[in-house]
């Protein structure tokens, strides 16, 4: 495998928090037309709910939980290297911001199915 | 005399502004060889037009920087054998600068940048006044010093992939050089420097890939030094609101 | 494309919606138990200040937050600039405002 400039943790990182900021900011519109159908067609909200539990739809909804829990910690690791005194261990932080959000998405998947 | 002389595949990008494209040489292996070697051997044997830039060849002017399949080095201090790929070498100009020819870049943006980012004295005394002692072991002395070894290469540059997205992006090494005049305590105008790094093309578009810090030759942390920036504008935003 | 006004903006948004993020989050991992209904989720949040205080909140923090996040990801990769980056960016804000808007006053209107 050719290595580039980019195949190394923190490149992953910046690209993860990218990916999942893009597809949270892609979904908003759609959530929220969704939700706005309870004022005026709550019987497509009910069907959509149906539809919902399709277990591919259970899938995507982990995809969503898991990009919103790891934009989040990894935002939370950016803001804490640039406000608080810089700490060398930002590849574990890294790491430790995709585990947790891994957690949080397997616990809802579990929940969900 | 070996008869079996082992051949390299090395791939140099050719060409100029307008375009161009790479063209393969057959290069003879050799037991010590850096990548220096390689593109001299072709442009003393295959091809004299091939041009090229080094200088001090030991590693310690940064002259010589090109991307060597596909990531930026120091030609110089570069081994073939730690980069060859199976027999094949690709070499090609630093990224984010403008060709001039072959494997020559035009290092004025990086050098125009390096200046925008005001990262110059600014001195409050006169020669007349008392020599300033500045103590080695001062937290401010300490941290500017992890960022004063810097050559200008060009490699943290020619590394990040914001200053590829961002034309008007100053990139880690500007910064850098900032951030030390920033912690210099003889400096009069620290207000100026942190102007200077907080427009369009300031330390806020940094989005800490770290690329920078990966590949510096000399083991520079650009990164930290822009988080350091990023950490004095805030807290100069939040004082006094700009 | 960030000044340090627009990365203040950035930053401050996403450090206030912290908290809203993982409320959200748990709130969603207690809703999806045993399905998803209209009525089950209209029950909880139907005539509720407090939930119509806390997601208009959101809505303005993530509205001023997603705006920028994709001024940046256009500049960087579709070069867009100028004029036509800021109103994008302006209507991207409007837009999520809006339609945010109007999602949290389905759910929480009586």
């Amino acid at each position: 495998m050719k290595r580039t400039h980019r195949g190394h943790p923190l490149w992953f990182a910046y690209a993860l928090h990218r990916a999942s900021g893009l597809g949270l900011a892609i979904f908003l519109p759609f959530h929220f037309y969704i939700l706005s159908t309870a004022l005026t067609k709550p019987e497509r909200l009910d069907y959509f709910l149906h539809f919902a539990e399709n277990p591919l739809v259970k899938v995507a909804e982990f995809g969503l939980v898991f990009g919103l829990a790891v934009h989040m910690f990894g935002g939370l690791r950016l803001l804490a290297m640039e406000w608080l005194p810089w700490s060398d261990n930002q590849k574990t932080l890294a790491a430790a911001a995709l585990a947790v959000s891994f957690f949080i998405s397997g616990t809802f998947f579990l929940q969900a199915i | 005399m070996s008869d079996s002389v082992k051949l390299m595949d090395v791939s140099i990008w050719r060409g100029d502004a307008t375009g161009g494209a790479y063209e393969h040489f057959e290069v003879p292996a050799q037991e010590s060889q850096t990548i220096l070697d390689v593109v001299s051997w072709v442009q003393q044997n295959q091809d004299t037009n091939l041009s090229y830039r080094y200088a001090c060849r030991v590693g310690m002017c940064g002259s010589c920087a090109m991307m060597v399949n596909g990531t930026p080095r120091w030609t110089c201090r570069t081994h073939v054998k730690k980069v060859l790929d199976g027999n094949k070498l690709t070499v090609a100009p630093l990224r984010n600068l403008p060709v001039i020819k072959d494997l020559a870049t035009d290092m004025d943006p990086f050098f125009d940048k390096w200046v925008e980012a005001e990262g110059v004295h600014h001195p409050s005394k006169t020669r007349d006044g008392a020599i300033e002692l500045i103590d080695p072991e001062n937290s401010a002395r300490v941290e500017a010093n992890t960022g004063i070894e810097c050559i200008n290469c060009s490699i943290c540059y020619a590394a990040c992939d914001t200053v590829a997205g961002n034309t008007d992006y100053l990139g880690p090494a500007a910064l850098q050089r900032a951030w030390t005049l920033y912690n210099d305590t003889r400096d009069d105008d620290k207000q100026v420097i942190l102007d200077a790094v907080s427009g369009k093309g300031g330390c806020h578009n940094c989005h800490s890939q770290g690329s920078c810090s990966v590949h510096c030759p000399n083991d520079l942390n650009p990164m930290k030094a822009i988080a350091g920036l990023k950490r004095a504008t805030a807290m100069s935003f939040l004082k006094r609101g700009n | 494309m960030l000044d340090i006004r627009l990365y203040m903006l950035q930053r401050l948004s996403a450090l206030f919606m912290g908290p809203f993020v993982l409320v959200h989050l748990g709130v969603m991992i207690y809703a999806i138990q045993g399905g998803l209904s209209t009525a089950e989720i209209l029950g909880r949040t139907q005539g509720s200040v407090y939930w119509f205080l806390f997601y208009a909140t959101f809505v303005i923090a993530v509205s001023v937050h997603s705006a920028i996040g994709l001024r940046v990801i256009v500049h960087e990769l579709l070069g867009l600039k100028g004029f036509a980056l800021s109103t994008l960016t302006w209507s991207i804000c409007v837009i999520l405002l809006f339609m945010g808007g109007r999602a949290v006053t389905a759910v929480t209107m009586l």
